[in-house]
């Protein structure tokens, strides 16, 4: 066991990020993840990494890109309208089969929106964060350990299927201080043949491109991408199931809003409502198989999200419409309170005879 | 003398691919294009070198450098070279950009790899309009220039004036060399050459950030033949972007951007502070 100690959720992220072997930041001010360039531009300097505080979310992105292409391991951080702006260079690397690593510490929006916690990205981060066909695997921690060990993930992750990785987190999340186990440094990382490191006359030069002038090449490359895709949703789904076994209302949060929604399960339960909570830990992979799982027992499913809805949809595609699918939320920076989801639990339970 | 060994006079150089370019007929980018093989054929840095291709015309230059390639974003290519660089400070890393993909969209990234004092080095083709698109109103399209997006010339009343590059960045702290050139004679050719070269030494020499402006042309959008456009060139866009250097610390006496930049603030007591 390692020393635990007591760390703010964008914290312990960075401090684990450089564990990962992050070397290269590159980052924008914006509320709340500005702790994370805080971290960075105090510990890169003393260990021969980058803290670089970009003119903008666009630039820093494309650093990013860049980083990726020459072999790096490289960071970003920003939040929710920071992360809009990111979306081009996102874009550019999936095109380009390139790693990387971006954390969201979501806010509320749309536009400006409001400084406090959210789940409102949630669709952008599973769907689309740039144009064009392409898929980022998305995790979403739920405690500060989690923040930390999944940004030490999704760097070995980033490298090993060549594409961004998303780190999906809240305001909440990345304020609060929790105990936390930092993991070891790392010393050894994957060989990057590929990355654009200059040729030293010894290899044909290497190119990092998302540009296919011929329509059927850009096709081919997409469905050879598409593959990699596919292998990532069978074998890269991560969730976690609380008293799910038996559970005939199966309540599905993620990140700051499982933890809420833990509670209201557990209260749930001593009122004798079999209710149990699947807590997708990646949003893409979405668990889709232990969800499935719990269809021969489940009579009803509860989303509980912190935004208008979104996860729903892809509950209801993951138990394909057996039973009925509910949503509970408050948005715009607003937690529920567990009472809150307690009450939303009763009443489904009360409509399916749970 | 039929038993003399033939002498290569002139060539392709190595460092650029053997591939057609895709460039019109009379481009100069393919000129300078050569000038930059060349720079890097005579330091024997290929291996060292990364390329970023921007967005445009030049997009898939690419497929035409031997050295390691990365296409950027449009606009971006200063932004991600700093990160190339970063990784690897031995490198020698150039952009390659034209003045849409530079001067409009990719401003941020250019002022601000500028005045950071990136050590990368930066070629301009200022042609007055994008090409790739099919001919639109540039940011440094003249006035009363005829585009697609300005039929009826360059109204400086509601589309503005054009951005001179070289004089907007040569008070930038981190430039370390500027200078205007152009391909059109063989005197400018060398002339363009040499001040390639000596931006990628200046580089290699870890002095600040170089940009080689190219004044060319587009006789494709322009709808003229290759030598009008030459002339209109000459008549219009020289005077108005005059060639020459615009900075070069070396010249004022300096070894580096920031032993200019302290000397241009030496009253200034926190600029001459120790570092922490």
């Amino acid at each position: 066991m390692g020393e635990k100690v007591l760390m703010k959720g964008n914290e312990a992220v960075a401090a684990s990020a450089v564990r990962a072997g992050c070397r290269y930041y590159f980052g924008y001010p914006i509320t709340p993840q500005t702790e994370v360039a805080a971290y960075m531009s105090k510990i890169m300097p003393k260990i021969g990494g980058t803290f670089l505080q970009a003119e903008s979310e666009i630039a820093a992105i494309n650093m990013l890109y860049g980083a990726g292409a020459a072999g790096a391991r490289a960071m970003t951080s920003s939040s929710s309208p920071g992360i809009s702006l990111k979306g081009e260079g996102i874009s550019y690397m999936a095109g380009a089969d390139l790693p990387g690593v971006i954390l969201n510490v979501e806010r509320g929006g749309p536009g400006l929106g409001s400084i406090q916690p959210s789940q409102q990205d949630y669709w952008q981060a599973t769907r689309a964060m740039g144009h064009g066909d392409s898929r980022h695997i998305v995790y979403a921690p739920n405690t500060v350990q989690e923040m930390a060990d999944l940004v030490y993930l999704a760097f070995d992750k980033a490298d090993e299927y060549l594409m961004p990785v998303v780190l999906l987190a809240d305001g909440l999340l990345g304020q609060m201080m929790e105990p936390v186990e930092l993991p070891p440094e790392k010393t050894e990382f994957p060989e990057k043949p590929w990355a654009t490191t200059g040729h030293h006359n010894k290899r044909p030069h290497n190119v990092a491109n998302s540009l296919y002038l011929q329509a059927d090449k850009l096709e081919a490359k997409l469905r050879e991408r598409y593959a990699r895709y596919e292998q990532i949703e069978k074998t890269e789904q991560r969730s976690e199931a609380f008293m799910v076994d038996d559970a005939e209302i199966v309540v599905v949060a993620f990140g700051a809003s499982a933890r809420i929604a833990r509670s209201a399960v557990v209260s749930a339960r001593a009122q004798g409502i079999k209710a149990g909570l699947l807590r997708p830990i990646t949003l893409w992979p979405f668990p889709n198989d232990v969800l499935e799982a719990t269809v021969p027992q489940a009579k009803a499913y509860l989303s509980v999200e912190m935004n208008m809805g979104q996860m729903v949809d892809d509950v209801r595609m993951a138990v394909h419409d057996a039973h009925p699918v509910r949503f509970y939320g408050r948005t715009g920076g607003v937690i529920p309170a567990p009472g809150e989801v307690l009450d939303a639990i009763a009443k489904l339970a009360q409509e399916v005879g749970a | 003398m039929a038993d003399k060994e033939p002498r290569i006079v002139f060539q392709r150089p190595k460092s650029l691919l053997p591939v057609q370019m895709h460039y019109c007929p009379g481009c100069p980018h393919g000129i300078v294009h050569r000038l930059i093989g060349e720079a890097i054929d005579k330091m024997g840095i290929e291996g060292t070198t990364v390329g970023v291709a921007p967005v445009g015309c030049a997009v898939m230059a690419y497929d035409y450098f031997a050295c390691d390639m990365i296409e950027a974003a449009h606009g971006r290519a200063p932004a991600v070279a700093t990160a190339v660089k970063r990784v690897h400070p031995e490198n020698i890393v150039f952009s390659y950009q034209g003045d849409g993909d530079l001067a409009s969209i990719g401003m941020a990234e250019t002022v601000h790899a500028a005045t950071r004092g990136e050590n990368i080095t930066v070629i301009f083709y200022n042609n007055a309009i994008y090409g790739m698109t099919g001919g639109q109103m540039a940011p440094t399209s003249l006035p009363h220039q005829v585009t697609q997006t300005s039929p009826y010339g360059r109204d400086v009343h509601t589309a503005g004036y054009p951005i001179r590059v070289c004089e907007l960045l040569k008070d930038l702290d981190g430039v370390a060399y500027l200078e205007r050139v152009t391909v059109d004679t063989p005197s400018h050719v060398r002339k363009a050459k040499r001040a390639i070269q000596k931006a990628f030494t200046y580089q290699q020499e870890k002095r600040g950030y170089t940009l080689i402006e190219i004044v060319g042309t587009c006789s494709t959008n322009w709808g003229m033949t290759p030598l009008e456009s030459m002339d209109w060139m000459r008549e219009n866009m020289l005077p108005y972007y005059p060639l020459g250097v615009y900075k070069d610390i070396v010249a004022e006496g300096y070894e580096n951007i920031h032993e200019a930049a302290k000397d241009r603030a030496k009253n200034v007591p926190i600029v001459m502070q120790e570092a922490n």
